[in-house]
């Protein structure tokens, strides 16, 4: 189908954009990359009457270091990240989520920031947020609002955003030294969305887990870290005991729903799943052995 | 009546310009608009990959974008690919593999597998596979396609 009509708006700079936000009141929507956004409004299951393409706008696009962590402007294309060394190196866990999101000519448009804002519950780039506890930097004409992933993703499709205020970056911290992660997943074909996906990252000392880290998408209706089963893994070897318990824990702690994809019960055995597997890999890559 | 605009692109290397509504899909801006009727146009939600055409040379869904997006951009189209009656080498090899039957789908694989070559010129089959899995075909079962992108990606003659 075709989309309905909008009026259009490309504005240049983020306070232009920020004032249109503010003075188009709750019919106004953001186009970012468009990958979520322009399906909708092709099956006219959305009809905004104003559509806000932040393409333009000047600053808020690129990968920077700012020393323990990593600023990402929310207009990054998810390709960009895909390709960046130093998301490689400083945030493993993302680069590898990042190779999950769709396909090629998906990411080629798709934005970190769009990924965020949309909260779809079976996206990679929110289950990253949540289990690194990255910070969603929000700006509006009132300011700036900076959030932490444990309260912007709130539900399905559903964040802290204000309707005045727009996501301009996400921090994502780096993985501290001797830490490994890995992200698994699960779904019907490559490039679908996810059945299940787990997010992992695990910091040893001394051959003991110092600090754990999981999230999901696809097994709830917002990511959430699963605090039951990092505790399990704390303090102990990591070892494959360890591990099916903590995947035990989160398989029984997610909340899947059902459709007809998949449904609720064979997710959580995915949850399982993906679990172990997603932990086994980060403890691996932290330098313990498998 | 309505809100239209001016939108000038490069396609295949020629300077084009349309009048485009704002909601109008830069699939539909080739083919209805420009005449370009090689892009096929599918399922128009991003998932059969038809319409696959780059964009300051990356592959994209032009189905997922608007036309007045494209202001200024370079895009590349299936046209644009052979060099008169020569086809693209790409093109001599999906014949080659018999990577086609009905040829709808053509187009949004082309266009996909050189992006996908470009981006990562290792890929294993395994790799490809999964790459090519960006764009639907209902009739070849793939193999020919897999083969003709794997002689591509070596660099072999067609």
């Amino acid at each position: 189908m075709k989309p309905p009509r909008f009026d259009y708006h490309a504005p240049e700079s983020l306070e232009e954009a920020l004032d249109l936000l503010a003075d188009s009141g709750p019919d106004a929507r953001i186009l970012a990359g468009g990958q979520s956004l322009v399906p909708v409004l092709n099956f006219r299951l959305a009809r905004p009457g104003v559509l806000i393409d932040i393409n333009r706008v000047t600053g808020i696009a690129g990968i920077g270091d700012a020393g323990d962590r990593l600023t990402i402007g929310a207009m990054t294309r998810q390709r960009e990240i895909e390709v960046s060394e130093t998301v490689a190196r400083a945030a493993p866990l993302l680069h590898e989520a990042t190779g999950h999101v769709a396909h090629l000519p998906i990411r080629s448009r798709g934005t970190i920031g769009g990924s965020m804002a949309n909260a779809d519950p079976a996206a990679e780039d929110p289950a990253v947020a949540a289990a690194l506890e990255a910070t969603m930097v929000c700006r509006s004409r009132r300011g700036e609002r900076r959030i932490a992933a444990a309260g912007f993703f709130v539900d399905v499709l559903t964040t802290a955003l204000e309707p005045d205020e727009m996501l301009v970056a996400v921090e994502i911290p780096k993985i501290p030294a001797g830490a490994g992660a890995a992200f698994a997943e699960i779904s019907r074909r490559d490039g679908d969305f996810a059945l299940a996906g787990v997010a992992a990252q695990i910091a040893l000392a001394n051959g003991r887990v110092s600090d754990a880290r999981i999230s999901a998408c696809g097994l709830g209706p917002a990511p959430v870290r699963f605090r039951e089963a990092e505790e399990i893994l704390l303090d102990g070897a990591c070892e494959p005991a360890a591990i099916a318990a903590a995947a035990a824990s989160v398989a029984a702690a997610c909340d899947p729903h059902g459709d007809v994809h998949a449904s609720a019960a064979y997710r959580r055995q995915l949850a399982e799943a993906m679990t172990r597997r997603a932990l086994a890999s980060a403890r691996e890559r932290a330098g313990g052995s498998a | 009546m309505s809100d239209t605009r001016s939108v000038t692109v490069t396609v295949n290397g020629e300077r084009r310009t349309g009048e485009a509504e704002p909601r109008l899909l830069l699939s539909d801006f080739l083919r209805e608009t420009l005449g370009l009727t090689g892009t096929h146009v599918g399922c128009e939600h991003g998932i059969c990959g038809a319409c696959t055409v780059h964009v300051d040379g990356e592959a994209v869904r032009s189905c997922l974008m608007f036309a007045v997006q494209a202001e200024g951009a370079e895009i590349a189209t299936v046209e644009g690919l052979a060099d008169g009656e020569t086809l693209h080498r790409l093109q001599q090899l999906f014949s080659k593999h018999r990577a086609l039957q009905c040829g709808f789908c053509t187009p949004g694989m082309l266009m996909t597998a050189l992006d996908l070559v470009r981006h990562r010129p290792d890929m294993t089959e395994a790799e490809i596979r999964s790459g090519m899995a960006a764009v639907l075909c209902r009739c070849t079962g793939y193999e020919g396609i897999v083969h003709a992108v794997a002689e591509y990606a070596s660099g072999g003659e067609a």
